[in-house]
């Protein structure tokens, strides 16, 4: 795809306490149906989103954790989690509903110099 | 008193003011809150630092629907709505802190 564009979300919200997360995930999705080459960071309380095991039956909220599973069949592949804020958090990469690739702030930073669009959530 | 907090303790210094403000009583963490509360977290040293002054609880549902209500740490009282409500009532006054 010669015009695609190499697309970056940011995710840096948890789940729930805002809306952040899951308008994320839509605009993910829609910019995925136009095959574009998508890249999803999560960065500071962002990476609580990625956290197995939400169950949301209480708070009477939907639970959309699942959908991030279901990225892969969007062709979309690359998720990177920071490891600074994994680790402030007590999370390890096997808390997460999908695999991903653990950046240092570094990395994340270079990685989001190489994109096109960077979307911030 | 009862103290209610509804922010992340790593993305607002709300918990900070309340905790170094505060002269004592309930502290209820609720919404983002709660992961405050969790194992682990860099907030930890913090919280178990309060339990001194501090009676603290953690709002249940909202824990679990993050995933994380199998990472509550000791010391601290798991309620759900209902004991929101009764906290609200046993104590004179309530202070959210938003």
């Amino acid at each position: 795809m010669s015009d695609a564009k190499k697309f970056m979300f940011v995710n840096r919200k948890a789940p729930y306490g805002t809306i952040y997360a899951l308008e994320s995930l839509e605009v993910v999705l829609i910019t995925a149906a136009f095959d574009q080459d998508v890249s999803l960071a999560f960065l500071d309380d962002g990476v609580y989103q990625l956290k197995k095991g939400q169950q949301t039956k209480g708070i009477e909220t939907k639970n959309f954790s699942p959908a991030y599973r279901a990225l892969e069949d969007y062709d979309i592949e690359k998720l990177y989690v920071e490891k600074e804020a994994m680790a402030a958090r007590g999370l390890t990469e096997e808390d997460f509903l999908v695999p991903v690739t653990v950046l240092s702030r570094a990395e994340m930073g270079k990685l989001m110099d190489d994109q096109d669009v960077v979307l911030s959530f | 008193m009862l103290h209610i907090i509804n922010q992340s303790p790593l993305n607002s210094s709300t918990l900070d003011t309340c905790l170094n403000t505060a002269t004592g009583g309930d502290v209820l963490l609720i919404e983002d809150a709660v992961y405050a509360a969790t194992k682990g977290n860099a907030a930890e040293a913090k919280l178990k630092a309060a339990m001194g002054k501090f009676k603290l609880h953690v709002l249940m549902p909202d824990l679990e629907a993050r995933g994380l209500g199998d990472r509550l740490m000791d010391g601290v009282t798991a309620v759900d709505y209902s004991g929101f409500v009764d906290l609200t009532s046993n104590n004179k006054t309530c202070q959210s802190w938003l």
